[in-house]
């Protein structure tokens, strides 16, 4: 690991800040002190960031850091890891764990963990129903006064498919300014075996379909109880372009409405499944080109205000199973960057500084974290990250330092890569340590 | 030919005909009184049956032992799963046994696929979910190429019309593969309910035709029809909302007295084909499955010399010893 005994002062020179144009920062007792032409003695360190884009450090709204219960595919201090490799500074730790993160002392706990790593802020995200059972509110207030104070609520993993619960958690949550977080598949419609886009390739594969129609209707739906209540709510992972019709008129209409898109559904498609590697696995589901286009459309117009991964770690055996059997769910934290600028900044439909919004400020501000997503002016927590747009990178996934392999993109070429991750002043990204090409799914 | 058997899209027409070419020698060595061939002597196959089949375990067993394999059994509905093993660690540890073959049966659609990334052995497919059943589809084209002469373009320009539970049928789609590759035309009739996602894009790229009304593929192009396929309704699909009653279905797409009539009135040769096992009364009345045109049994007979022909061709190669000696 490089991280660095936090010198007090550090020279990063002639980045372009938000991909404008070359600029000095510097660093010190972890806050932005001067940005501008400096010349500046005694700098306990310099970066040359020649070349390098700085953005602000990245918020992942969305992830599955597997502590407590599954410490085998990862923990927080390995998803903390790659998430800090990623470029990362701050990630929201799903609440599906086991024990479900449903009671303040659960959340606590997550949050506690993850300082005592430290190289990512973790926040705990609580349980909207108690074990994730769609049934009863958990201690939504209790989660909030908490010294995690959690803010964001969601049964991901599961949808909150009772109208009535979700009603009443969108108005309780309003007590302390909270958000539901979705995850939009309607059981009756996408049931446990639906494991592939519902339409021609799982017609073919013979594999259960998961309509988009199952994600369409309960984003509907709470749109409309979020109008209702005049609560916010949070859509996750969203997956077609009839969802992003139904965000367009929501937000037109002034619901308070923000969602969430993964990298892997603005690049990969459902084709992939041909083969039935379960690594290709994911829910929702991957979906044809056209709602990869659609997706890509609404991150750059704003329909979709955020990517997130759902970096979704799983152990070899978790996934070596016939499709259908096999988990859900692909890792993402130390691939999200590239991606983006493969799926977004290469293709034109975004720019360095949207890179940011979506991936940094924006999010930050959905979740209600201080001390992430700002603008590094002066003044500002120094957690940045250092983006080099033209480095390509052969995606290996042995050399990981996610506890996971379920990795999409390994083998692939991207363009864009993290150079450098810094926590309030502190770099934090690690250095890779090679598997052996064995230990690959 | 490759070294498995997963789709039916994995044999070109060639090889489609060569396999039913031995079939033919093979259907003869079914007929002698001692019905043993020496070809696979010293071959190990291994039935892998995840999924409860008498009919395809049988038919595969007794190909095998008729060729001098040594076959051998392992079944148990979703025994990697239930114990905790992942089915990697389940195939491996039975190929590594020492297995020329795995003829795997599952529940999930495309396991076989993956079997095939994690063994050496060559394996077929013996149904894999509602994806594919290509000796079934193998095995109904020797059925229908026998009853229409047996020239190995007898199926070239037959109407062969599949009717059922397409959405849930591995016998539909490795059949609408082979049978089209043979050059007949194929239409298929369901339910909107049960016809699969995505079938029309699906259906022009592959060259079938769909319906959703039986009666005017069947009174539309009287006498056009050479072959009736029907598939079976699964009991567990008619609780699912699929279609209303078993009465409407079977009013519906069922191949009723009726229709029966109307069909050997137009065709008197027609073939009546069914996978089985036959829900009487409900896919297919008693009278046509008991018709003189019905060819059921004839299909469960083809059933293990198409199999003794596909293992001839994936393990015994084109050097060994004549099929038939």
């Amino acid at each position: 690991m490089t991280s660095s005994p936090s010198p007090t002062r550090t020279l990063v020179r002639g980045a372009r800040l938000l991909g404008g144009a070359p600029t000095d920062l510097l660093l010190a007792d972890g806050i932005v002190v001067e940005v501008g032409s400096l010349s500046v003695t005694g700098a306990h360190d310099v970066v040359d960031a020649d070349g390098l884009v700085a953005l602000p450090g990245l918020v992942d709204l969305h992830v599955h850091l597997r502590e407590p219960g599954r410490e085998d595919a990862e923990t927080v201090a390995s998803g903390s890891a790659a998430a800090a490799a990623g470029g990362f500074t701050a990630v929201l730790a799903m609440a599906n764990t086991d024990p479900v993160t449903d009671t303040a002392e659960a959340a606590e706990r997550v949050l506690d963990l993850g300082r005592a790593v430290g190289l990512v802020d973790v926040q705990p995200v609580g349980a909207v129903t108690k074990g994730l059972e769609g049934h009863e509110l958990a201690e939504l207030g209790l989660m909030a006064r908490s010294r995690a104070r959690v803010r964001v609520f969601s049964d991901d993993g599961h949808c909150v498919a009772n109208a009535r619960v979700m009603r009443r958690a969108l108005e309780y949550v309003k007590a302390f300014g909270g958000v539901v977080t979705q995850h939009a598949q309607d059981p009756t419609l996408a049931g446990r075996e639906a494991c592939c886009h519902e339409g021609e390739v799982s017609g073919r594969l013979g594999l259960p379909g998961w309509p988009g129609v199952a994600e369409e209707s309960i984003v509907a739906r709470d749109v409309m109880l979020a109008r209702h209540t005049g609560s916010r709510v949070h859509v996750a992972h969203v997956s077609t372009a009839g969802t992003v019709e139904v965000l367009r008129w929501a937000k037109a209409a002034g619901v308070a409405v923000t969602a969430e898109v993964t990298p892997h559904h603005l690049m990969l498609t459902t084709d992939l499944l041909t083969g039935y590697d379960p690594v290709f696995k994911v829910n929702p589901p991957l979906r044809p080109q056209e709602d990869v286009d659609a997706l890509r459309a609404a991150l750059a117009d704003g329909t979709i205000d955020a990517v997130a991964t759902d970096h979704a770690p799983h152990a070899r055996h978790d996934k070596e199973h016939a499709f259908v059997d096999a988990a859900f769910g692909m890792v993402g934290l130390e691939t999200a960057l590239s991606v983006v600028a493969e799926a977004m900044v290469r293709t034109g439909l975004l720019d360095w500084a949207g890179v940011a919004r979506v991936m940094s400020q924006t999010p930050a501000r959905i979740a209600g974290l201080a001390g992430h997503g700002g603008s590094l002016a002066v003044g500002e927590p120094a957690t940045l990250t250092l983006v080099d747009p033209d480095r390509s990178v052969v995606v290996d996934a042995g050399a990981s330092v996610s506890l996971s392999r379920n990795n999409p993109w390994h083998g692939r070429t991207l363009t864009g890569a993290v150079h450098s991750t810094w926590l309030r002043g502190r770099r934090t990204d690690p250095t890779p340590v090679p598997v052996p090409s064995e230990e690959l799914l | 030919m490759s070294r498995h058997l997963l789709s039916s899209a994995d044999l070109d027409r060639d090889e489609v005909d060569a396999i039913l070419t031995t079939a033919l020698s093979m259907h003869d060595v079914q007929r002698r009184e001692v019905k043993k061939i020496p070809t696979l002597r010293g071959r190990t196959v291994i039935n892998l049956f995840f999924e409860d089949s008498t009919r395809t375990r049988s038919s595969f067993e007794i190909a095998g032992k008729w060729m001098s394999a040594d076959t051998i059994n392992i079944t148990g509905k979703g025994s990697s799963t239930s114990k905790g093993e992942s089915l990697r660690d389940t195939v491996r540890t039975v190929a590594a046994m020492g297995v020329d073959a795995l003829v795997v049966r599952h529940a999930a659609s495309g396991a076989c696929h993956q079997v095939a990334q994690w063994v050496d052995a060559s394996v077929i497919n013996a149904g894999d979910g509602t994806h594919e059943h290509p000796t079934q589809a193998l095995l109904d084209a020797y059925t229908l190429r026998h009853h229409l002469g047996g020239d190995a373009d007898a199926l070239d320009g037959r109407h062969v019309v599949i009717v059922g539970d397409l959405t849930h049928s591995r016998v539909f789609r490795s059949n609408v593969i082979t049978l089209t590759r043979l050059g007949a035309r194929v239409t298929v009739v369901a339910p909107p309910t049960l016809m699969p996602s995505g079938v029309g894009p699906w259906s022009q790229a592959a060259g079938f035709g769909t319906s959703y009304d039986l009666d005017a593929v069947l009174g539309g192009r009287a006498g056009d029809v050479d072959a009736l396929m029907m598939l079976r309704v699964q009991r567990e699909r008619m609780s699912g909302g699929y279609f209303p009653t078993p009465r409407e279905y079977t009013v519906g797409y069922g191949l009723t007295r009726s229709r029966m009539e109307r069909l050997v009135q137009a065709q008197p040769d027609v073939a009546v084909l069914h996978p089985g096992p036959i829900n009487r009364g409900l896919e297919i009345t008693a009278d046509a499955a008991d018709s003189q045109q019905s060819r059921v049994l004839d299909q469960v007979s083809a059933g293990v010399a198409v199999r003794m022909a596909v293992l001839y061709h994936l393990l015994a190669g084109s050097d060994s010893q004549e099929a038939s000696a």
